[in-house]
């Protein structure tokens, strides 16, 4: 049954990411994108990881792509058509689609053993929790912290960019 | 304890399972139990919508003291399904230059989030098609894809009363979100746990808005007004001003597509005062206090599911109460509420609960 599911989620994540990537509608490649991460997020809810399963779908498909579209909306027009890629670009994009493809599938046959392993065990929330605050072995109290810094630095940055066209208008 | 037994509702659930795995495969009876609950959910939706429909009209009319629909049926009971089948009939109209593609799939993205919300709801003892460990986390979680359906629907529909619509009604359900998801947050310190048959079972003893005193009632207030700004109704419906905006998002959608963004709002004003029921007064829980055992047997007498309907019955009276009694904010007055009050706020209500739980201070 979860094997039925799960290529049907493949099939509609792969077949969602090449019409967001040929679509010349700017708008529609962000709804594709949409369909993509949520097909990634059904996938962890087929190994039974809610957790990463309901963060992929907070910050990325609720989150990220929200400030996608809230982009788009601000900055284009309804009827504006993205120009055609040319052959160059075209050529350049796949090849270097086929080498990712290629690394990834590369790292995971020589690794089956070592995924196999850590994808049969079943998380709660309250390890994920415990394992995020951790300063021990295998902790991530370190990189929590330096992503909040990351965080406070883009904050800054936004604040500083809003206050300099205030102060354009006044002048 | 006993006689909560009697209303279980997995006796039945698990015999309509054995009746079925006696007939058929592993498989087949996954795919026939997945349609079935499927179907209940279709059904309780179309019921959720005409009965929610009618309770809004009704309880505006009072309001306002009138009568309210009276002509089709007893007391105008079958007027919602009467208009219900005019939607159905009406011409879906598509505005010149739209983008059919999204704007015919933007009423399903919004449906399809409520429904995956409404999944994880216990109903009753026994009665929850799906128990997740992270249960609270995932209704916020997949309750944020409605957004993107209000976003696109806005977008395609290639009008200038929607586009504004729709970006006032983002900017109002992203932030919202924030002190919404807050106010639960402060209720999980006590509960330690996400799962939502857990938390309605560490309320056996009293309600966390009682067992929680101060921070709890704070959090409540907050999550209801926050909630009350994400289904974007009133005093908080810029996104739809009719005044203004025609209606918001949905002005170019007619007929059926109409009817969908119709429902999704009243199945989220559902959601809403279901999560509130369930995290703030025991949601099917029956009115338990402490060990008075002679009460709560009393109490246990009526149905689990009979105690959740009323319980959210209730908290939606008090969202229509507020719509129907308050004055629409500015878009301004509505984000300054957000970022310079409810936040701060729900943020000291957390910290404000931490010191509670840490001294023992709740019941």
């Amino acid at each position: 049954m979860s094997v039925i599911l799960f290529y049907i989620t493949a099939v509609a994540i792969l077949l969602f990411a090449f019409l967001s990537v040929t679509t010349r509608r700017i708008l529609r490649a962000a709804v594709y994108l949409l369909f993509v991460l949520i097909g990634t997020a059904a996938i962890y809810f087929l190994l039974r990881y809610n957790f990463l399963a309901a963060l992929q779908l907070t910050l990325y498909a609720g989150g990220i792509i929200v400030l996608i579209i809230f982009s788009i909306m601000l900055t284009s027009q309804m009827n504006n058509k993205l120009e055609k890629p040319n052959d160059l670009q075209v050529v350049l994009a796949s090849v270097t689609s086929v080498v990712g493809v290629g690394l990834v599938l590369f790292v995971i046959l020589n690794h089956s053993t070592f995924i196999t392993q850590y994808s049969e065990k079943i998380y709660n929330v309250k390890e994920v929790a415990l394992s995020l605050i951790s300063y021990q072995k295998n902790g991530y109290a370190l990189p929590f912290e330096v992503i909040s810094v990351l965080l406070l630095a883009a904050m800054v940055a936004a604040i500083i960019m809003a206050k300099r066209e205030l102060k354009n208008k006044e002048q | 304890m006993k006689i909560l037994s009697i209303y279980d509702f997995s006796n039945l659930t698990q015999a309509i399972h054995t009746w079925l795995s006696g007939k058929m495969s592993v498989v087949s009876t996954q795919v026939v139990e997945m349609i079935l609950v499927g179907t209940v959910f279709l059904l309780f939706f179309a019921v959720l919508g005409l009965v929610l429909v009618y309770a809004e009209r009704k309880v505006c009319a009072i309001i306002q003291v009138r009568l309210g629909p009276m002509r089709v049926g007893k007391w105008g009971t079958a007027q919602t399904l009467a208009d219900f089948i005019k939607l159905v009939f009406k011409e879906p109209l598509i505005t010149r230059d739209a983008d059919k593609f999204l704007f015919n799939l933007a009423p399903f993205i919004i449906i399809i989030a409520s429904f995956m919300a409404v999944a994880v709801m216990p109903f009753a003892k026994g009665l929850q098609a799906m128990d997740f460990d992270i249960g609270l986390f995932y209704i916020s979680a997949v309750s944020s894809i409605g957004v993107t359906s209000i976003l696109v629907a806005g977008w395609a529909s290639n009008s200038k009363y929607s586009l504004i619509g729709a970006i006032r009604s983002g900017a109002q359900i992203l932030s919202y979100e924030l002190s919404a998801g807050l106010s639960l947050l402060t209720i999980v310190i006590l509960t330690g746990s996400l799962q939502l048959s857990e938390i309605v079972e560490s309320q056996a003893d009293g309600w966390w808005i009682w067992k929680g005193h101060v921070s709890s009632i704070i959090a409540f207030v907050i999550f209801i007004i926050a909630g009350t700004a994400e289904t974007n109704r009133g005093p908080f419906d810029m996104a739809e001003a009719e005044s203004e905006l025609t209606a918001g998002f949905h002005t170019e959608y007619s007929g059926i597509k109409f009817a969908f963004f119709f429902l999704a709002e009243y199945v989220n004003m559902f959601i809403i005062a279901a999560i509130g029921a369930t995290v703030f007064f025991g949601g099917w829980m029956p009115l338990h206090v402490g060990n008075f055992e002679a009460f709560n047997n009393i109490m246990d007498y009526i149905p689990s599911v009979v105690w959740f309907f009323m319980k959210v019955s209730a908290i939606i009276f008090l969202m229509m109460w507020f719509r129907w009694t308050f004055p629409r904010l500015r878009i301004d007055q509505l984000l300054t509420l957000e970022w310079k009050y409810l936040l701060p706020l729900s943020l000291m209500n957390i910290l404000l609960m931490a010191f509670l739980s840490l001294m023992g201070w709740h019941f």
